[in-house]
């Protein structure tokens, strides 16, 4: 068919109304979000491979959770918003009966007990609560006429806390804090009240002593060395001033790519993990820093506006949720490695080495192409 | 709006919704902000701070210590070696993990307090990541046993390091000191850039004295680390440079046989070639081994060592005070005779005591009766005293003061040594000041017997001894013979010349030799016998107590109580080869030990200096 006919063939479905639908749009892809983070991972790869000495498999084994990851965004994607609404109670459950199972049958790493072995891959379901903890709560508000009512926020605030508190048993200072995080956005964004918000607030400064008091000593060292990292520069603090001494190094152009002596040299701990943005800073230096910031930015700027389309209840709550979730946990890692936060491990989404955070953010970036990529299906 | 039923207001929820996502923006927007902030903090204002920090990070200078100088005698006998000995190290850590590992080290490695206490001292001071010695000189067995449980030990090795060894044991003690591992109050005083990879630094004698010659230059390995600590290249290589090797002036053929010459007795013998000054020998008996205190010696040899009455840490060359007892009448005689005070024609009678004219104290000579009619060279032959008390009573105490400090007896004589002491030649102002008493007139006369407050150490007079054969010609002694920086030319020492003393005749010289070499032949040095060679000598006896009618010699009395024997030589007479003093405490035996150390010396072949530099067998 001459391209003429081709245009006016498709000028002529418009004006009739008939919607003209690319194979993206069958599989409810949202172009923007899939581009940008391909972009971001394929810079990732290239700081893995230098954080890790090099080493091919830590790559391989990337490429792989990416591959893994992103199957599992555009799978997700397929599912309507509909369905998600209606399994977020099981879900909810499920993943705090895996957060109680990881308690007492988890694998321990480094202290912590996160992890569950299912033999073939690792599986850490505080991570999972990411997802269910908010699709949780916009279920529970889905039906309120909004803004909630007291006993409403008490109960989402019970949802809120259960695997909160599940979760800082572990311990995992930083995916409790994502989750009080998360549970916090979706009551702003169901609209609470200033005043229980400033009353929330002022509860959580009475109860900030009895909070120091359950917290475990590693956590409390690591408050304790942000507010002052010379305190002790051998321990705790060694972390946040090799990582700033890293950042610092890199200048405004950085060291080069493969060029950083910090992670090489090893005196950068966890560099192909939490601490990966360290490596990146003095291998990038500003320039570098400011522009995989952006990248991120650009990620944050769609999942708002595809939050800002969303057009019901749930979609809305869920979608404002995911988006400050991934906002919160890149601020949150950048912030602690480049020094303004206390170290709190958290990875660098879509960066860091690691499978189960990969999965789970680009699923919820699945979450919310499945949102957009619905909304017109229903809409019209 | 009735409230028995609920209808979602959606136009009201979705304004809503707007106002607070618009709110979540300006939040991301100021986070977003705070972290470029940061980001310009770190990277543009602080660049260089953190850059600095980097390059402190990877890049690590490591010290490599110099060899130590070796020392040997001038005829190139070694005296101190550096032997390879395996050291136990260990890199500092945390207190109790130190702990734990020394505890668990102690099951294989006799590991003594001392040890740990020394560590600690050390590891105070010494950088993060730098190993420090915890055991020196390890047994082949200790060796053999680490070696098999080394991987329990990632923080102990075992170096193969130089220690420090004295293959002459007692002998030269009283010469090289010794080293020892450095201490807190050493390391305010040293370079410690060049002491960085130094575990010993030198305590006593020559060791200390020429500390920096024999130190040498650190080297520098600039190497690139990891974050253990841990070498991952070199990527420069300063090599160190050796400390020199010493040519002592000792000859330690003569050093021995004064040793052996001594045996039993307590004191001192020093010999000097008088034509440039150098020390030949140079003996404090007892004496101690040096090598026990490289290795840090134990509290319970060091005790030992401390509370022996017969004191042999103390150095009595350069510090021992004795008085001079009659060694000092030729000294006087040369000021008597070149001030015309006396001449060779003057005789005095000597009915065995003197009296001055208006005074009824008497002072007894020490020979019972008298020595009858005395001249200058009969006094100095048969040690009159009545005879010299005369003439210190004529010269008066100044005049003695003055010739004394010709002959170098007021001060230290600069042996290079350093650790000496200066006698006391006594004068009415030193009376006054340190005993509060003025000066009497018999406080002159007994000088010119070397007795009252007068008091000498060895070195002083064997230096003075040195001056009278050269006919006044005075040199510093010295100990130093000659250096060589590594397979360089050695390059010998001078003499250093000191003021002369200056008489006005040469016959004066002559005078006082002659009744010396007599001394010898006829006078009270008799039972040195007759060597030989020609010699001037000189007898004294120092009262330890002051009971002259006694025999203070006798075996009847205590030992710490009977006379120091002093005796003071040179031979030959004409180009004198060897001065000597030697002081016995509480013994008679000078005369006996000084023919020996004579003896030894004038009739051996003389060595050179290429001989002899092979190492003794350990």
């Amino acid at each position: 068919m001459p391209l003429q006919d081709q245009l006016s063939e498709r000028f002529r479905r418009k004006q009739s109304g008939t919607q003209y639908r690319t194979l993206l749009q069958v599989l409810h892809i949202d172009i923007t979000l899939l581009l940008s983070v391909v972009l971001l991972m394929t810079v990732g790869l290239f700081i893995l491979y230098s954080a890790s000495n090099q080493s091919s498999a830590i790559f391989s084994q990337g490429i792989m959770h990416i591959g893994l990851a992103l199957l599992i965004m555009i799978v997700l994607a397929q599912l309507s918003p509909i369905t998600y609404s209606r399994w977020s109670l099981t879900l909810f459950i499920i993943s705090l009966l895996l957060l109680a199972l990881v308690l007492v049958i988890g694998h321990i790493d480094k202290g912590a007990q996160r992890w569950l072995n299912l033999g073939l891959f690792r599986f850490q379901p505080s991570e999972l609560m990411k997802l269910s903890l908010p699709m949780m709560l916009a279920r529970y508000y889905q039906t309120s006429n909004l803004p909630p009512k007291f006993k409403e926020i008490c109960i989402g605030i019970l949802l809120i806390l259960l695997p909160v508190l599940l979760t800082l048993k572990e311990p995992d200072l930083g995916t409790a804090i994502i989750l009080l995080i998360a549970g916090g956005g979706i009551l702003l964004f169901a609209g609470i009240q200033w005043r229980y918000i400033l009353g929330t607030t002022f509860v959580a400064v009475i109860s900030a002593p009895f909070l120091w008091r359950v917290m475990h000593d590693y956590q409390k060292q690591r408050i304790l060395t942000f507010l002052n990292p010379a305190r002790d520069p051998l321990g705790s603090g060694y972390h946040i001033i090799q990582s700033k001494i890293a950042i610092g190094s890199g200048g405004l152009f950085g060291k080069g790519w493969l060029q950083g002596t910090q992670s090489h040299l090893h005196f950068l701990p966890a560099h192909a993990t939490d601490f990966i943005f360290a490596v990146f800073g003095e291998e990038f230096g500003f320039i570098g820093c400011v522009i995989l910031l952006l990248i991120y930015l650009a990620i944050v700027a769609r999942c708002i506006y595809i939050t800002s389309q969303a057009q019901n209840t749930y979609t809305r709550l869920l979608a404002g949720a995911l988006s400050l979730i991934f906002f919160t946990s890149v601020f949150i890692n950048i912030g602690m490695v480049c020094g303004i936060l206390p170290v709190v491990g958290l990875p660098l989404p879509l960066v860091s080495y690691g499978g189960s955070s990969m999965v789970i953010t680009l699923a919820s970036l699945g979450l919310l192409m499945s949102i957009h990529g619905h909304q017109q299906l229903l809409s019209h | 709006m009735n409230g028995s039923f609920t209808l979602k207001d959606r136009t009201r929820e979705k304004y809503m919704f707007r106002n607070r996502l618009i709110i979540a923006i300006i939040m991301i927007i100021f986070l977003s902000f705070l972290l470029i902030y940061q980001f310009i903090n770190l990277q543009i204002f602080q660049r260089q701070y953190y850059t600095t920090l980097s390059k402190k990070n990877q890049i690590d200078f490591s010290p490599i210590p110099p060899r130590r100088g070796l020392i040997f005698d001038r005829n190139g006998v070694l005296l101190a070696d550096n032997i390879p000995a395996f050291s136990l190290m260990m890199t500092p850590n945390k207190k109790d993990e130190m702990q734990k590992t020394i505890a668990e080290l102690s099951k294989i490695i006799k590991i003594t307090p001392d040890d740990i206490e020394n560590f600690n001292k050390q590891a105070k001071q010494h950088r993060r990541f730098e190993q420090i010695p915890l055991k020196l000189k390890l047994t082949e067995q200790d060796v053999a046993s680490f070696s098999t449980n080394r991987y329990r030990f990632p923080d102990v090795s075992v170096q193969a390091a130089l220690l420090r060894t004295y293959p002459l044991s007692n002998a030269m003690s009283s010469v090289l000191g010794y080293v020892g591992r450095i201490n807190e109050y050493e390391l305010q005083y040293v370079d410690t850039t060049n002491y960085a990879a130094t575990n010993f630094i030198g305590k006593l004698g020559i060791e200390k004295y020429y500390e920096k010659e024999l130190h040498g230059t650190v080297g520098y390995r600039q190497v690139e680390t990891d974050a253990s600590g841990q070498t991952v290249r070199i990527l420069k290589n300063i090599p160190s440079v050796s400390g020199k090797n010493l040519y002592l002036t000792i000859d330690s053929r003569l050093q021995l046989a004064a040793q052996k010459a001594l045996g039993q007795n307590h004191g001192a013998v020093i010999a000097i070639q008088p034509s440039t000054g150098q020390v030949l020998a140079l003996v404090s008996n007892p004496s101690y081994d040096p090598n026990l205190f490289v290795n840090g010696i134990s509290q319970k040899d060091f005790n030992r060592l401390q509370h022996d009455p017969a004191h042999p840490l103390y150095n009595r060359t350069l510090r021992g005070l004795y008085p001079p007892g009659s060694t000092i009448k030729p000294f006087i005689a040369t000021e008597a005779l070149n001030a015309n005070i006396t001449n060779t024609e003057f005789t005095l009678f000597d009915p065995g005591w003197y009296k001055l004219p208006n005074s009824s104290h008497v002072f007894h000579d020490w020979k019972p009766g008298g020595h009858g009619w005395v001249n200058i060279s009969k006094a100095i032959i048969e040690s009159c005293d009545t005879y010299f008390y005369d003439l210190a009573h004529k010269m008066g105490i100044d005049r003695i003061d003055d010739i004394l400090g010709q002959f170098g007896f007021d001060k230290p004589t600069g042996i290079d040594m350093g650790e000496e002491l200066a006698g006391n030649i006594p004068s009415p102002e030193w009376k006054m000041k340190n005993r509060g008493l003025p000066w009497y007139p018999a406080d002159t006369i007994l000088s010119g017997i070397g007795q009252t407050f007068m008091q000498v150490t060895p070195m002083q007079l064997a230096t003075a001894t040195a001056t009278l054969a050269n006919h006044g010609v005075r040199f510093r002694p010295q100990l130093l013979f000659a250096t060589q920086a590594d397979d360089e030319q050695i390059i010998y020492t001078h003499p250093i010349t000191e003021t002369p003393v200056v008489l006005k005749q040469d016959i004066y010289w002559e005078t006082i030799i002659n009744a010396m070499q007599n001394v010898i032949t006829e006078g009270t040095g008799y039972s040195f016998g007759h060597p030989s060679y020609s010699v001037a000598a000189k007898t004294g006896t120092a009262q330890v107590v002051n009971s002259r009618e006694n025999d203070n010699a006798a075996d009847n009395i205590p030992i710490q109580l009977r006379n120091n024997s002093v005796f003071i030589a040179f031979a030959p007479i004409q180009n004198p080869k060897i001065a000597i003093s030697v002081v016995i405490e509480n013994s008679h035996d000078a005369i006996r030990i000084s023919r020996e150390i004579m003896d030894s010396y004038l009739l051996n072949p003389e060595q050179d200096i290429a001989h002899a530099t092979t190492r003794p067998a350990q």
